[in-house]
C-alpha cells in the first residue's frame, strides 16, 4: 500500500526558512505571496493490505520519528 | 567522578569534550559507542557536540532513537547526571527527556562565535561552581539552536528554575541583541525538572584551558567533579 505523510509546522510556530522562501519568490517577481510555510513530504509504501491498520502504522511513526510532536503537525493520506 | 561519552556516526566534539573530562577528572573517560546497549557505571553520562546522522530528518531525531539511548533514558530516569551539548542537547530533546524543541536559526546562519551567557541557578551540580548571575564566554557553532516552547512550557521551566543559561551582552543583559539564534527568552541551555539533565548549545569544552583563550567552561566540569567526586 501507497501513503502519504505531510508534515507541517504548527500554526504560531516561527517559520524562518518559510520567510526566507516568500522574500526569494518576491525577489523573482512573483508579486503576491501573502503567506509561505514549508514543510516535509514521506511517500511511504508498506506490506499492509488492510486500510485501518495501514493508517494506524503511519499514525504511530509519524508521532515515534517523522514529526515532532512539539512543533509540528502530520497528516496521513492512503494514496491506494 | 567516572564520566562516559557516548559516540553517533558524527558526532565531532567527542574526543574534545573527553579531554575536558579527563582533564577536570584524573581518569580515563569512558567512550561508548552508540550501537552498544549498556553503559559501563558512570557518575556522568555526556552526548557530545557534532552533526549525527548528517542532521537528517531533524537534528538528533535518528540518534535519539539509537540503541543506547535506551540505556541513557534508563540511567536519567534513575537520577544519573547527563550532559548534552550542542547535537547532544538536540538529541536530549528528540529523545524527550527536555522540554520544548530547537528549530533552525533565526537568521537562518550557522552561527559559529564565542557568546556570553548569564548564569541562571547556579544552585546545580553543573554550575555550583559559578557566582549567582555570572557573565561567561562559551563558544557556540550551531545551525539549529533557536530554542522553542510554548508559553505555557517557557512558564513551567521558569517557575521550577529549569533554565540554566540564557544568551546576554558582556554586560549580562538579557535582550534581542544578544540572542544569536532567536531562542525564545534568550534560552541557551535548560534542566530537567529534576535537574539530573543539562541541554545547552554553547561548547564549555572548547573553552575550558588557558592554552584555549579562557577558562568559563572549566567551571562546569569543576562543578560536576566537585557534586560528583
Amino acid at each position: 500500500m501507497k501513503a502519504r505523510i505531510t508534515i507541517t509546522l504548527k500554526s504560531g510556530v516561527l517559520d524562518p526558512q518559510g520567510k526566507a522562501i516568500q522574500h526569494t519568490l518576491d525577489d523573482l517577481g512573483f508579486e503576491g505571496v501573502t503567506k509561505l510555510r514549508q514543510g516535509k513530504i514521506f511517500d511511504i509504501e508498506i506490506n499492509e493490505t488492510d486500510k485501518t491498520k495501514a493508517e494506524t502504522q503511519l499514525t504511530a511513526m509519524s508521532e515515534k520519528l517523522l514529526a515532532n510532536m512539539v512543533m509540528e503537525n502530520y497528516s496521513v493520506e492512503i494514496l491506494d | 567522578m567516572q564520566a562516559s561519552v557516548i559516540v553517533f556516526p558524527g558526532s565531532n566534539c567527542d574526543r574534545d569534550v573527553k579531554v575536558s573530562l579527563e582533564h577536570a577528572t584524573s581518569k580515563k573517560v569512558n567512550m561508548v559507542w552508540h550501537g552498544d546497549s549498556d553503559i559501563p557505571k558512570s557518575d556522568l553520562i555526556v552526548l557530545p557536540g557534532g552533526f549525527s546522522y548528517g542532521d537528517y530528518l531533524r537534528c538528533g531525531a535518528i540518534s535519539a532513537k539509537s540503541n543506547i539511548m535506551k540505556a541513557v533514558i534508563t540511567a536519567a530516569n534513575k537520577g544519573t547526571p547527563i550532559l548534552g551539548i550542542c547535537n547532544g542537547f538536540q538529541i536530549l530533546i528528540e529523545a524527550g527527556l527536555l522540554p520544548g524543541t530547537l528549530m533552525r536559526n533565526a537568521g537562518l546562519k550557522f552561527v559559529c562565535k564565542d557568546a556570553y551567557l548569564r548564569v541562571e541557578n547556579n544552585e546545580t551540580i553543573f554550575t555550583k561552581k559559578y557566582s549567582a548571575g555570572a557573565v561567561i564566554r562559551i563558544p557556540v557553532a550551531h545551525h539549529d539552536g533557536n530554542y522553542f516552547a510554548d508559553d505555557d512550557v517557557l512558564d513551567k521551566i521558569e517557575d521550577n528554575g529549569q533554565v540554566a543559561f540564557r544568551y546576554a551582552t558582556q554586560a549580562g543583559e538579557v535582550n534581542d541583541q544578544a540572542n544569536i539564534n532567536g531562542s525564545r527568552r534568550n534560552i541557551a541551555g535548560i534542566y530537567n525538572e529534576s535537574k539530573n539533565i543539562l541541554g545547552m548549545m554553547p561548547h564549555p569544552e572548547r573553552l575550558d584551558q588557558a592554552i584555549l583563550g579562557g577558562t568559563d567552561g572549566a567551571h562546569l566540569f569543576n562543578s560536576l567533579v566537585n557534586s560528583l567526586a
